[in-house]
């Protein structure tokens, strides 16, 4: 492999170094899952979304090349940027449904059944109940 | 200077040949472009994983994950995709040097390799309406077959992209054009390999504990 190949789509040594870690933190949550192991259902689930996060790194860096200096940044800048967006989107919404959620009229789970509105969005029918 | 080395897309000849823009970095501005195409891409499933977070309670007194999801039957789809993307690499390593014939013959192997987590995916909601778990069934199911669905059929536009791609090049050969395409074809097929990351761990695995 010549040095300046490593620039454009590396080097088969990268590709293989980036399949192996792949691999390996694909293998590890799946194992955990499968195995039932005693861990407790919070860590496990932090343990699957930790692994998850750090392989999307391992595929940026080694099969999307992406650099700090790719496109003088600019492509950094817009990840960065989706990155940030997408992290408003999840928790935003988690953090808004939840928040709804928490304030409704309690309801028994034999109502929620029985509505068939209050599937898609059990909130969205709390709230006309809760005005009732 | 012959080339323009832009990393994520590889050497693009300058427009003119070589030493037109000595100083210029932008050899064309289609990998900055698609990159930010699926950036947003990125944000549409952000918003798909934000309803399934949202609506993955909501069984209505249907099957929930644990009925539905089998963890083996995603591993099989996690390692098909993620060699895909593998034999992908391969492939614009082979390109790189100008062998069209390695490039073709890798690029099969990436499209059967995607054709068959594509297979399984569709088996797998064939499975699931047939026994009544479709979308229709209840709010996690809506949301599930809707995230699911949308990577599915990027897949599956991927795989059209990649059956023209191996014509272009068997008709007009490794020219910097189908460079070019084939550069930005390898993001896309490593950036759905990304997303499915979000899948398998957040749709699937954490549902399974």
């Amino acid at each position: 492999m010549s040095a300046h190949s490593e620039a454009s789509h590396g080097t088969m040594g990268q590709l293989m170094i980036g399949f192996a870690l792949a691999a390996i933190l694909s293998i590890i949550p799946f194992a955990l899952v499968m195995m039932e192991t005693d861990i407790a259902p919070t860590t496990l689930v932090a343990i699957i979304m930790g692994l998850g996060a750090v392989q999307i790194v391992v595929h940026l860096v080694y099969f999307l090349h992406l650099k700090s200096s790719t496109e003088e940044g600019w492509t950094l800048a817009a990840t960065v940027l989706a990155v940030v967006i997408v992290a408003i989107v999840l928790a935003g919404s988690l953090w808004v449904m939840h928040n709804m959620n928490a304030n409704m009229m309690p309801m028994s789970e034999g109502n929620m059944i029985m509505d068939p509105e209050a599937t898609p969005g059990a909130s969205m029918s709390g709230t006309h109940e809760g005005h009732n | 200077m012959t080339m323009l080395d832009t990393p994520l897309t590889g050497r693009v000849e300058g427009p003119q040949g070589p030493d037109h823009h000595p100083d210029h970095h932008h050899a064309s501005p289609t990998p900055i472009g698609f990159w930010i195409y699926l950036m947003s891409d990125c944000i549409i499933f952000a918003s798909l994983f934000a309803a399934y977070a949202v609506l993955g309670n909501n069984f209505a007194g249907g099957p929930g994950p644990k009925d539905l999801f089998e963890p083996g039957f995603v591993l099989a789809e996690t390692a098909l995709l993620l060699i895909s993307s593998v034999t992908f690499g391969v492939a614009m390593l082979k390109a790189d040097k100008h062998d069209m014939d390695a490039t073709t013959m890798w690029l099969v192997i990436t499209g059967l390799f995607g054709a068959g987590f594509i297979g399984m995916e569709l088996y797998e909601f064939n499975h699931l309406i047939h026994i009544g778990a479709g979308p229709d069934r209840s709010g996690f199911l809506s949301a599930f077959f809707l995230l699911v669905g949308t990577h599915g059929l990027h897949v599956t536009f991927g795989l059209v992209w990649l059956c023209v791609m191996i014509a272009q090049i068997r008709m007009k050969g490794m020219i910097p054009a189908n460079m070019q395409r084939l550069a930005t074809l390898s993001m896309f097929w490593h950036f759905l390999d990304l997303v499915w990351i979000g899948v398998f761990s957040f749709v699937y695995l954490v549902r399974l504990i």
